[in-house]
């Protein structure tokens, strides 16, 4: 019955109190995926993305970020900036080339242009990620599965990114090329990029925050992901209270470039008062 | 007239140098010449073709590619590679957008690969992988700010890059970096507008990597219209 206002609000309100696959889970705390090891009191964002979906939050500096892939075929696109200045965001030709390594792993930062360090890969489990192709586009999903409306069965990464840094202010000027995790690609001698795909289900993913960050997140199929349909599996973000990386840490001085990007990193960060 | 400014080096008096020609037959409608440690723009239109000599060998051309009418939509590394499924730039290469279209295609290539994973460096980049000491050189992303600028362009609108004529291998077990590159004096990349495009270069001025054999030198830019 909603033939009037307050049969609709009846039957809206009766809507409410309910769960899907697919939600955010309201305080943190109330996440029935809570992490192994972490006091769901210390948890400041737990969410399920769906198939095809995205997120986006701004977290602050030394918040530990971890994504889960409960299925293996999750496919987690993101994008971090610096969430003060978010002209300072990923530069994912720095990211590979100041660590001399073209595959992310843990211990891998994750640099914006302005020679910091914006996240710390910090846990790895799958080892199965990409830096080389991006997310998807209108063009290419049109493509390859005939159609690639943003509201559809269809999505591309980049329509999701455009409107996850809509709601923070930012232009689609404002997307840099982006990495993948959970779906994997490696470069053969000639330059060829050889699928490597998903390490399984039950894979985990934990970045640090070093900055206070906004991270943007979509979750659709890689780009070179040999299957004919859309297949994504379901995202699962934790995130909660930790430190930022400091000289007790050892990846703090793990190499001479991590190091400086720390030092760059905390510079920053006590000049601002963080 | 002298000046106390530490500016970046140029090239050796005896350094060889070889301006060379278009490599694609035309009209040329375009021919300047980008002296070490500059910058250089313009607008490319459909169907011309641009060479860069790289006209002291080895001579590292960052370039960053937009659409002339809509800035908005500009080069995609990730878009490129992810297209054609190879991490590297050849004869044949679709130099695609962030909207997956066709900006630019390869059309000519004197050598073996050509680069768009090493990026640009920057002052704040040399200091990750030098020392602060190198803090004060000067990096393409000066240059880009520079000549950005003056088709209303900034930080926001810099992304991952090619190199024309830088040589960066992906080895086997990841290991990535800028090596010593397989150009030579008077060596040419040829690639050919698919709309009008704006096209950015940095002439490299990094002393710190093999990205210009240590020794800055000019790059000639020549456009055709076949």
């Amino acid at each position: 019955m909603t033939d009037t206002v307050l049969n609709a609000r009846e039957d809206a309100r009766a809507r409410g109190g309910q769960t899907s696959e697919w939600m955010p889970y309201l305080p943190a705390s109330s996440s029935p995926y809570c992490p192994d090891g972490v006091e769901p009191s210390a948890l400041t964002w737990a969410e399920t993305v769906a198939p095809g979906g995205y997120t986006h939050k701004v977290v602050a500096r030394g918040t530990r970020i971890r994504f889960d892939d409960p299925t293996g075929d999750a496919c987690a696109h993101v994008i971090v900036y610096n969430a003060l200045e978010p002209v300072e965001r990923l530069n994912v030709a720095d990211t590979l080339k100041i660590p001399w390594q073209a595959y992310l792993d843990a211990g891998h930062p994750l640099l914006s242009g302005d020679g910091r360090v914006l996240a710390s890969i910090v846990g790895d489990t799958s080892g199965h990620h990409d830096a080389f192709c991006g997310t998807t586009t209108e063009a290419w999903c049109l493509q390859k599965y005939g159609d690639a409306a943003p509201e559809g069965p269809f999505p591309a990464g980049r329509s999701l990114f455009v409107k996850a840094a809509a709601k923070h202010g930012l232009a689609p000027r404002d997307l840099p090329p982006s990495v993948s995790f959970f779906q994997g690609v490696r470069v053969d001698a000639d330059g060829a990029f050889e699928w490597r795909g998903s390490a399984g289900e039950g894979k985990s993913v934990e970045l640090l925050a070093e900055l206070p960050l906004l991270v943007l997140v979509a979750n659709v199929p890689h780009p070179l992901d040999p299957r004919a349909d859309y297949v994504v599996g379901p995202l699962r973000v934790h995130a909660w209270r930790s430190k930022p990386t400091g000289p007790d840490d050892d990846r703090f001085q793990v190499t001479p470039e991590a190091h400086r990007a720390y030092l760059n990193t905390i510079d920053y960060a006590e000049a601002r008062g963080l | 007239m002298t000046s106390s400014v530490p500016v970046g080096a140029t090239f050796a008096p005896d350094s060889p140098l070889d301006w060379s020609e278009p490599l694609v037959p035309g009209e040329v409608v375009l021919d300047e010449r980008v002296a070490p440690n500059a910058s250089w723009s313009a607008v490319v239109r459909k169907g011309h073709v641009l060479t860069i000599v790289d006209v002291g060998g080895n001579q590292s051309g960052d370039c960053l590619i937009y659409n002339a009418a809509d800035t908005e939509e500009r080069y995609s590394a990730p878009d490129t590679l992810a297209w054609q499924g190879n991490a590297y730039v050849r004869t044949g290469t679709v130099l695609r957008s962030n909207l997956g279209n066709p900006l630019m295609t390869v059309v000519g290539n004197e050598i073996d690969r050509q680069d768009t994973i090493g990026g640009a460096c920057s002052k704040e980049s040399n200091t990750l992988r030098y020392g602060h000491h190198v803090m004060f050189h000067h990096g393409c992303r000066e240059n880009f700010l520079s000549e950005g600028q003056k088709h209303g362009l900034g930080l926001r609108d810099l992304v991952s890059n090619l190199n024309w004529f830088m040589n960066v291998p992906v080895e086997e077990d990841g290991a990535l970096g800028i090596v010593d590159g397989m150009s030579a004096p008077g060596k040419r990349v040829a690639v050919r507008a698919e709309m009008d495009v704006l096209v950015l270069v940095s002439n490299c001025p990094q002393m710190n990597n093999p990205c210009n054999d240590f020794n800055p030198t000019p790059l000639r830019m020549l456009v055709v219209e076949p």
